[in-house]
């Protein structure tokens, strides 16, 4: 296994990240509500550069009592990385595909020591 | 932290992709896996790929024949504001492609170009290069719905105009880019001077005839275009797209839903009078191609017109054999937008449709639903030889092209 030096844990800021190349690899960290999670910067779907996308919370539509929609809302609380090749969305920190069981983002290790984050691979 | 001098990682000079990011920045990954491949010794046709016009238009416009409507059209872009092209129908602000911004290639291509070469030239060829693509078949884009134009002559106008346009400042520079030229249908005497005066052109391999539109393909007006390009060994593209005002549609309030159909519905029209009025016994020599409705829709039509037709062949005596016989031995089809959730179901099209002869390639980079190349050669259940055909050798032998590679990957 080899270590790879990203930069200082601190670094990253709530909601930001860094994308890095690791030898052939290249993995995507970020910052959700206050943890660090690592994946691959390949899309499951088609290899696009999922960790180079946008962020955006998930779409919800509400329905009331009488099963009637109005209004479309975002989940604040489930934050989406979106794959700017296709638009195939997943949690940030379970990975998970929204839409299908199927399609899940490959999680890459990272350790913190010193104040210093490394990518294991 | 520097103290065990451990490996460093490499930081990606594009952290977040977005509108100005290269279009080879974008697509790094697609340029990995066509080397990882060796696409440098697959001929690589992508037979449907487009590049937005509008953005071109204050430019398009000087090419109008009419001295009239060019002289309009010319002070409409120096002095009228907002970002309205001349002439030009549509959805205008009903186009959604880009999911809110989630797909930043689709809403826009605001990288940096080379000057002194034109912008569509150099999004292009970074394509080809990115994609692995040696031959890449440019289409408009907002042009598409000029079809459903109330005015028959602006089609006309601007067809025209686009085709001088498109030779003059694309096709002319680079002869691995090409075209399907624009052929204005609503007038069929306009089209068949089309096909008489652009067909030597460089660059231009075929016509196109934007499918949205509400004339009936079958219609005698027709025929002698039919022959024009039958006789010159020329396809005849249908290329599909979407538009709201298609009442059988209006019940649809997603985009989602009006991209799923909409594509398709125009085409299985017009593919079904096609068959129906026995277009491939008249001119059996005609090639026609199915563009951008994606191939789910293929089985179906064949299945449902051959049971039907067996029961009333009186109404369509022209035939001699099966619909979906005409239509695996008559018709091409352009691969994307390729569904492959149900890769058993995508075996059994690419069987009826004899993909093997049949199926072109095709990225329609740079929208939302591109596909790679990478998506044939992965595919489980295709011979090397099939790939190869599907990838790049049908279409050289459609398009009469040079089979032997050209792009340096």
């Amino acid at each position: 296994m080899t270590e790879y030096l990203v930069c200082n844990e601190a670094d990253i800021a709530e909601g930001r990240r860094k994308v890095v190349q690791c030898g052939h690899r290249e993995i995507g960290i970020f910052r959700i509500k206050g943890q660090l999670h690592a994946w691959h910067n390949s899309c499951p779907h088609r290899q696009g550069p999922i960790c180079q996308g946008h962020i955006y919370p998930r779409v919800v539509e509400p329905v009331d009592k009488q099963g009637q929609v109005r209004l479309l809302q975002y989940d604040e609380a489930d934050q989406h990385l979106v794959c700017p090749w296709h638009g195939y969305e997943f949690n940030l920190e379970t990975g998970r595909c929204n839409g299908t069981d199927r399609l899940k983002l490959f999680p890459a290790k990272i350790t913190v020591r010193d104040g210093a984050l490394y990518v294991l691979l | 932290m520097d103290a065990i001098n451990p490996t460093r990682a490499v930081e990606l000079p594009v952290q977040e992709i977005d509108v100005h990011t290269d279009t080879r920045d974008i697509l790094a990954h697609a340029n990995t896996g066509a080397r990882k491949r060796g696409f440098q010794d697959w001929l690589i046709c992508d037979v449907d790929a487009h590049h937005v016009e509008t953005v071109s238009w204050h430019e398009l416009v000087e090419y109008i024949e009419d001295p009239v409507i060019r002289h309009q059209a010319m002070l409409f872009h120096k002095e009228k504001l907002g970002g309205a092209s001349y002439g030009l129908n549509g959805d205008m602000g009903l186009k959604y492609q880009d999911v809110g911004g989630r797909i930043p290639h689709q809403a826009s291509l605001r990288e940096k170009t080379e000057p002194g070469v034109h912008r569509d030239v150099t999004l292009t060829r970074r394509a080809m290069q990115s994609l692995g693509v040696d031959y890449m078949v440019l289409f408009p884009t907002p042009m598409l719905t000029l079809g459903l134009h109330p005015q028959p002559e602006m089609e006309v106008f601007l067809g025209r105009a686009y085709n001088r346009w498109l030779i003059d400042k694309v096709l002319s520079v680079d002869s691995r880019i090409k075209t399907l030229a624009y052929l204005p249908f609503n007038v069929p005497a306009e089209a068949e001077r089309t096909i008489g005066e652009f067909s030597d052109k460089p660059g231009v391999i075929g016509f196109c005839v934007p499918s949205t539109r509400h004339k009936p393909i079958h219609h005698n007006d027709y025929m002698r275009s039919y022959a024009m390009l039958e006789e010159r060994g020329l396809p005849i593209a249908f290329h599909a797209a979407y538009h709201w005002q298609d009442q059988s549609l209006a019940t649809i309030n997603r985009f989602l839903g009006m991209h799923a159909l909409g594509f398709v519905w125009c085409n299985m029209v017009h593919m079904t009078n096609w068959i129906l009025n026995g277009i491939p016994e008249r001119f059996p020599k005609l090639k026609s191609i199915w563009v951008e409705s994606g191939l789910a829709w293929i089985p179906f039509l064949m299945q449902r017109l051959d049971d039907q037709y067996l029961m009333r062949p009186s109404e369509a005596p022209q035939l001699k054999k099966l619909p979906s016989e005409y239509m695996r031995e008559n018709c091409w089809y352009t691969t994307q937008p390729m569904e492959t959730t149900n890769m058993k179901a995508l075996q059994l099209t690419l069987e009826m449709i004899n993909a093997e002869t049949q199926l072109l390639f095709a990225s329609d980079w740079p929208h939302f639903d591109f596909d790679l190349p990478q998506e044939i050669y992965d595919l489980p259940f295709l011979t090397e030889e099939a790939k190869r055909n599907i990838l790049g050798l049908n279409a050289a032998r459609l398009f009469n092209l040079d089979p032997k590679p050209v792009k340096v990957l």
